[in-house]
């Protein structure tokens, strides 16, 4: 199961056959497999990732670091929530260290990310400071290095 | 001055470059080919392994090595032959640094043979066995591997090839270009013609890391009776995706071990001070590497296997290297006409199996050291042209 995982990881597009074949194991069996493994939401969904960068598509990208105050019972989670279900933050881990959650947001420009903090983020019952950093250039995103492909230069030896 | 031909080497001028000149020459001059030729892994040397180069360097280690490579070179491919082939060889007296495998055949062939001396070839196999043979004055002698054998040498055909100038038998397992690897009870039954022989080994392990389905590599030398006799030549190319570093090793007793010496060290001095440091943290460190790079493999040949399968491309099952060794000739032409007509009209390049060997006619090496969209790409691609030959029958 592991190695189902790991294969689809790094390549969402591998059919329930290829991985059969690629793992050594029937296929209807595997076919299951990841069927059970999508429906208890282990495999939570396929995407493509793409170099917006290589795009005419303006926007820009942000961490921004929030210290909150959590809350009786229900610890770091609602506050949480709250801030997940805006469709400008892409990702909130919850932090150890210097300060509590950690936000990825995306905007079509700087104004829109800096709006979005000043007028939803920050006056957020709870929040007790914010620190936004701008992306000025990707490298390496979920494993992959965001660069044309190389060339091969391996000479023909037998 | 007289021509050429009349003033250099007679012997060197006698080796046969290789015959398939003429196809390697097409693919060069093609766009938009999916090539699955190369023998080398398609991994970059891991990270902290070329890290360790680049420190050497930095802290200006740029001198010679002692001849037979760094001390704490030798001392851990002695640890490494142990832990993961069970070999005991001493690091003072038993282990040369070479400048890859290659070199390690070459010298290892010349400190062996007299004139005259017989070299027993398994084939198809590696090009250079039988030209570094021939410039040691030993006469090859090719013993011709089968696909209902699964490519391996058998006790049968190893007995008869033995005559009384037998001196030498090369044994080159894992294969390429075949696969094919040979078991411990398989070896065993080499083991026990030799035993009472003077006949020695050369064992080229270089693809050791590389065997698939369970069972590790079992070296010759790890048998009874076999490692007084034996050359184990090994190196970092396959197991470390580290080629460009030219890296390899022999390991023999310290007789042999110190004839070796002595061409190592008026031809070559010693192998790369800098990458004797990159291998050092290969040996160190780099056992995870092996693991995850072989999984890749096999995960690959499955891949490659089962999709020539589904294309009814017959084809022998490897065990070991990285490359598979589909019998072509069932389309009823020959290895030569089948990889040229493949590369024009369907820009997949592979390697007809006559590059290593006349037996290979019939066959042709296809190399998975590629990802698998690539090879996903080259299946597709073969599949249709495979199947315009079938129609055209």
């Amino acid at each position: 199961m592991e190695k189902i995982l790991q294969l689809l990881e790094e390549d969402g597009r591998l059919s329930a056959e290829q991985l059969a074949v690629l793992c050594g194991r029937d296929a209807e069996d595997v076919k299951k497999t990841v069927e059970r493994l999508e429906s208890e939401g282990v495999i939570l969904g396929y995407k493509a990732l793409i170099d917006w960068d290589k795009t005419d598509r303006e926007y820009v990208s942000a961490v921004i670091e929030l210290k909150v105050a959590p809350q009786r019972d229900r610890g770091f989670d609602k506050i949480a929530e709250k801030i997940y279900n805006y469709p400008e933050v892409q990702s909130v881990h919850l932090m150890s260290g210097g300060y509590d959650l950690m936000l990825m947001i995306e905007g079509r420009t700087m104004k829109e990310v800096a709006y979005f903090v000043a007028y939803k983020l920050a006056p957020l019952q709870d929040v007790v400071s914010t620190a936004t950093h701008f992306v000025l250039k990707k490298y390496k995103d979920k494993g992959v290095i965001y660069r044309a492909p190389e060339k091969d230069e391996r000479e023909c030896l037998l | 001055m007289k021509e050429y031909s009349q003033l250099l080497s007679e012997k060197t001028q006698g080796l046969k470059p290789s015959g398939i000149r003429k196809f390697f020459d097409m693919l060069g001059g093609m766009d938009d080919v999916v090539a699955l030729t190369v023998g080398q892994p398609d991994f970059v040397t891991p990270w902290h392994i070329r890290e360790a180069g680049i420190e050497s360097l930095e802290r200006g280690k740029t001198y010679y090595t002692s001849n037979s490579g760094l001390p704490e070179m030798r001392e851990e491919i002695s640890r490494y032959l142990n832990r993961r082939f069970s070999l005991t060889y001493d690091p003072d007296d038993e282990i040369i640094v070479t400048v890859g495998g290659s070199e390690a055949i070459d010298i290892a062939m010349r400190a062996i043979l007299n004139p005259g001396d017989e070299v027993i070839i398994p084939t198809p196999c590696f090009v250079c066995y039988e030209p570094l043979a021939r410039m040691a004055d030993g006469v090859p002698v090719t013993v011709v591997t089968e696909e209902k054998d699964s490519f391996k040498l058998t006790p049968e055909k190893l007995r008869a090839a033995i005559t009384p100038k037998t001196k030498l038998l090369v044994m080159p397992f894992p294969n390429n270009p075949t696969g094919a690897i040979m078991k411990r009870e398989e070896l065993e039954e080499i083991a026990a013609i030799l035993r009472d022989t003077d006949i020695m080994v050369l064992s080229d392990e270089i693809y050791a890391e590389m065997t698939y389905g369970g069972g590790r590599h079992v070296s010759i030398a790890s048998l009874e009776g076999m490692r007084e006799r034996t050359v184990v030549v090994n190196g970092f190319s396959k197991a470390y995706a580290m080629t460009g570093w030219r890296m390899g090793y022999t390991a023999a007793p310290a007789p042999i071990t110190k004839q070796m010496l002595k061409l190592h060290q008026f031809a070559i001095m010693c192998a790369p001070t800098t990458s004797q440091f990159a291998a050092v943290e290969a040996l160190r460190n780099g056992d995870p590497d092996i693991e995850r790079m072989t999984g890749e493999y096999d995960m690959r040949r499955r891949f490659l296997t089962d999709g020539l399968r589904k294309l009814s491309i017959p084809c022998f099952e490897p065990e070991g290297a990285f490359y598979v060794f589909p019998k072509v000739g069932a389309f009823g032409m020959t290895s030569e006409v089948f990889c040229e007509r493949l590369l024009r009209e369907a820009r997949v390049a592979i390697v007809p199996g006559t590059a290593f060997g006349d037996c290979g006619e019939g066959f042709a090496r296809i190399s998975y050291a590629y990802s698998l969209k690539h090879l996903e790409q080259a299946l597709h691609r073969i599949g249709q042209f495979t199947e315009t030959l079938r129609k055209g029958h």
